[in-house]
């Protein structure tokens, strides 16, 4: 058996929080793992009353969900975290705002309701939108038009172990063209598959299916998470948490 | 126009390129200050990546210091990973800061912390990216004046060429001064130009600028004299040296990256300097007195750093740290007020000595109990006794094994290797000790899962430091040591499987001793080999012996030397060594007597506890010892929200 450390165990978690947070400006560049470092620090300077996991290395309880691709900023990301007494959702998504670089915004939080099941199985899809400076809106319609045609296309991926072939086409649910003259934007539902199509992908995929090549890196946003629905509309993963908390108002504390 | 952001140019670069994060700037704690509000612009760079210059602490001091004064501002840059290097040179985008991506070109200075001499090259990089010209001599008053500080600073000759001044010591006051007279020149509309405001610089205490000294040499190579060209600037110039810590407490409001870098903690130094009088030691030689904070300044700082960055560990840091004369106290006492925080508190490499064990163990009450390390540097008695660090070989293993019985389970003991006088002999002894400690470890622990990491590097010999005359072992010499060592170890598998050893080559450690105690003369070797591409020298994936050695042969054969001369070299008494002129205010005649003592293996005690033995520091420099105890103590801090 492992061994444990002398002393009480640490204090249960006794609420879920579920929080939306954004990846702005510079902050684009930051990875997955800059983040959790930042958000980590950001919550014992907020003094949110973390809960932390058993063992000689505590860790707070904190889950990640679908985070978004180094280089793309996003409006839409999610956490869920464990707290060790009843907190008011508001004042930790102000204070934890607070604390937080400037591009990483906390933009809602709710408490987890039970019975709504967990955050991760209420996003399935992402929505894009990426600029593409350089390129006319009918350029890229065009070329969109191609890509929606294929049953698959397939693109070059850089991996770790070297190049991976990776079909961008499948987990596109939807694609359209916009923009303004000279800065084409293309906005796309991706479903989450494995391995994830990412923004980049499925600019690759335009460059394959119609030699689409932008003269500068594009810029992708992620502007939502959650399922998508029949009709093409992507749904808000907290939702159900709002939804159950209006009926059954909680009790309240504060930070 | 100057001061303007170039990062609408970057970010297209930024797409592009490895960890960009690290260009951005944007940590907390960072600041940004309107260009036009100050007549005094800083950048301040570590000339290496970023996760390493980002958490160094003299860099994060000045950065706030200067920030602090409202006739300046200070932004940081570091060295630049050759992907990106590439792209800028295409795209026509300079070296810039990362607080508010200026051109570092536009700063009135740029100063640069050399903690090693091997980001050497990496100036020049950063100098060539930044459209400065590469020479002081080509500068002209609308480039940024080059400051070098930092240890090397101690011997900034091999880039006298580069840089336009070095500042001896302690940083935070000089910078004020030269703020100032940057300041004053700049209001009186640039009197005299550049030669006019070095010559300025050259009378602030503590600021050398080479240009207005001539070194001559003789013609067996050594240097025949070093004079001043000009009579308005010191003969020698002498260090700076910041009395009473406490009142210092920077940094306030530590930086905290969202890059991953190499110390993911806070530090606070609890005291500046250290006469233990370790002979290697270059660190311990130049930053004499010892200048303690008191336990109340370092709780007060350690909470005020904790509330600001929200680290989870916190180091407290100096050159010798289980020897502030409050340690035992403050260990305590920091451990009670962080219980049941999750904070963790560490020191780095101690002593081998018996009360480290106590206090690790008291410090690592509330946080995670992660390994230990000592540092008996020698692996020998007698080689202790020449280095000074004297510790018995039984002290060292009743030591190590407490530590096992405290439930410890890693020890990493840091040893050097290539001392004066070594022998094979010596070195081989780190395997008798590894060994002996872990079969006394499991005994006293009764498990078997213990182990030791023997971690081990080639010696340098510095300047100002009793071994500067002392001829560096050979590059083949070290493998060859470390060979038979790692056999040795590997000998008993029984043992040996619970013994770990880690260690570089000879290699780099022949270059930098040749940056070390080179003169103006190895100049022409850092810029060809930096011509040639050398950039990123402490990394073991871009530095290149070869490039070295081949630079060093074809430079330095018009001046009758070379690499050996510079390196495995004794030096005689009465040679001029190139940092002469330079004072840090041990006196030579008692560093050569302790260079005698340690070839007849005799130590030297600290002076904090036995009479003054007369190094010269405090009288040079009207320093004295500054320790307590206070008789103070750490009050509980009141929880917030309750």
């Amino acid at each position: 058996m492992a061994r444990q450390p002398d002393g009480p165990p640490p204090p249960p978690t006794v609420q879920k929080l579920r929080l939306r947070y954004t990846k702005r400006g510079p902050l684009r560049f930051a990875s997955h793992r800059d983040l959790a470092r930042a958000l980590e620090r950001a919550l014992r300077r907020a003094q949110v009353p973390m809960a932390f996991s058993a063992g000689f290395s505590p860790h707070p309880k904190i889950s990640y969900v679908g985070a978004a691709p180094t280089g793309a900023a996003s409006e839409a990301e999610y956490l869920e975290i464990g707290v060790t007494r009843p907190c008011d959702p508001e004042a930790v998504r102000l204070a934890l705002d607070a604390s937080l670089p400037t591009g990483i915004d906390v933009v809602d939080c709710v408490a987890a309701q039970e019975g709504t099941g967990s955050l991760a199985e209420r996003i399935d899809a992402s929505v894009w939108r990426i600029e593409l400076a350089g390129v006319e809106p009918a350029e890229l319609g065009s070329a969109l038009a191609a890509f929606l045609a294929r049953d698959v296309v397939t693109i070059a991926r850089r991996m770790k172990d070297g190049l991976r072939d990776v079909d961008a086409r499948a987990a596109v649910a939807a694609a359209t063209a916009g923009g303004e003259p000279g800065c084409a934007i293309m906005t796309v539902v991706v479903r989450l598959v494995t391995p994830a199509v990412r923004p980049d992908d499925v600019v690759a995929a335009l460059a394959a299916v119609a030699d689409l090549r932008p003269p500068s890196p594009s810029r992708a946003v992620r502007e939502a998470q959650g399922r998508l629905d029949d009709t093409g509309t992507v749904a808000d993963p907290l939702g159900p948490d709002r939804l159950a908390s209006t009926h059954c108002q909680g009790e309240r504390a504060t930070v | 126009m100057t001061g303007e952001t170039l990062y609408p140019r970057l970010e297209p670069l930024l797409a592009q390129v490895q960890k960009p994060i690290q260009y951005v700037g944007g940590e907390l704690n960072a600041q940004v200050k309107p260009w036009e509000d100050v007549p005094v612009h800083w950048a301040l760079m570590y000339p290496d990546a970023y996760e390493v210059g980002l958490p160094n602490q003299g860099l994060m001091i000045l950065y706030e210091v200067l920030n602090e004064r409202p006739d300046a501002l200070a932004e940081r840059t570091y060295a630049v990973w050759p992907d990106l290097a590439g792209l800028m040179r295409e795209a026509g985008v300079g070296q810039f800061t990362v607080d508010s991506h200026r051109a570092v070109a536009d700063f009135d200075l740029l100063g640069v912390s050399f903690a090693t001499e091997l980001g050497y090259t990496n100036l020049l990089e950063a100098l060539d990216l930044a459209g400065v010209p590469l020479h002081a001599v080509d500068r002209d008053e609308t480039h940024p004046v080059v400051v070098a500080g930092g240890h090397a600073a101690f011997n900034p000759e091999p880039v006298a060429d580069f840089v336009d001044c070095a500042v001896l010591g302690d940083g935070e006051q000089a910078v004020g001064d030269i703020t100032d007279v940057v300041k004053a020149w700049k209001e009186q509309g640039r009197p005299g130009g550049r030669v006019e405001l070095l010559a300025r610089l050259a009378r602030v205490d503590g600021v050398y600028v080479p240009r207005f000294y001539a070194v001559s040499y003789g013609p067996d190579g050594t240097i025949a004299a070093v004079t001043r060209t000009r009579d308005d600037v010191p003969a020698k110039v002498g260090k700076r040296t910041v009395m009473d810590l406490d009142e210092w407490p920077y940094p306030k409001t530590p930086l905290v990256p969202l890059a991953e870098s190499v110390h993911e903690r806070m530090s606070v130094e609890i005291f500046r300097g250290c006469t233990r009088g370790c002979r290697f030691c270059q660190a311990g030689m130049i930053t004499r007195p010892v200048r303690e904070r008191t336990i109340t300044g370092i709780g007060s700082m350690v909470d005020q750093g904790l509330k600001a960055t929200g680290y989870q560990e916190v180091g407290l840091l100096s050159l010798s740290s289980a020897d502030h004369s409050e340690i035992g106290q403050l260990a305590k006492e920091l451990a009670d007020r962080y219980e049941g925080s999750n904070t963790g508190l560490s020191l780095p490499s101690t002593r081998v000595d018996a009360f480290n064990v106590t206090l690790a163990n008291e410090l690592s009450r509330n946080g995670r109990r992660s390994g230990l390390t000592f540092a008996p540097e020698g692996g020998s008695e007698r080689i202790r006794r020449v280095i000074n660090k004297t510790v018995s070989k039984e002290d060292l293993v009743r030591t190590v094994t407490t530590a096992y019985a405290n439930g410890w389970t890693q020890v990493k003991l840091y040893f050097m290797c290539g001392l004066p006088t070594e022998t094979d002999e010596d070195v081989l002894e780190i395997a008798e000790l590894a060994t002996e400690v872990i079969r006394a470890g499991r005994e006293a622990s009764g498990r078997k899962d213990i182990r030791c990491t023997v971690s081990i590097g080639g010696f340098v010999p510095k300047p100002h430091t009793p071994f500067q005359w002392a001829a560096q072992a050979s590059a083949e010499t070290i493998d060859h040591r470390l060979r038979v060592l790692r056999a040795a170890i590997n000998a008993d598998r029984r043992i040996g499987r619970s013994i770990g050893m880690r260690y570089h080559d000879g290699k780099p450690g022949v270059i930098e001793g040749l940056l070390s105690r080179g003169d103006r003369r190895v100049g022409r070797v850092i810029e060809r080999v930096w011509r040639d591409g050398g950039k990123f020298d402490g990394w073991s994936e871009h530095f290149s012996y070869d490039r070295w050695t081949a630079a060093a042969a074809e430079e330095l054969a018009a001046f009758g030397v070379d690499l050996d001369w510079y390196t495995t070299r004794e030096r005689t008494e009465h040679e001029v060594l190139p940092w002469d002129h330079l004072d840090s205010g041990l006196d030579k005649e008692w560093l050569w007597e302790d260079w005698q003592e340690a070839l007849d293996e005799e130590e030297v005690s600290d002076c904090r506890w036995t009479p003054c033995y007369d190094c010269g520091v405090c009288p040079t420099n009207g320093t004295e010892i500054q320790i307590g105890p206070t008789g103070r103590s750490l009050l509980p801090l009141t929880v917030v929200g309750s």
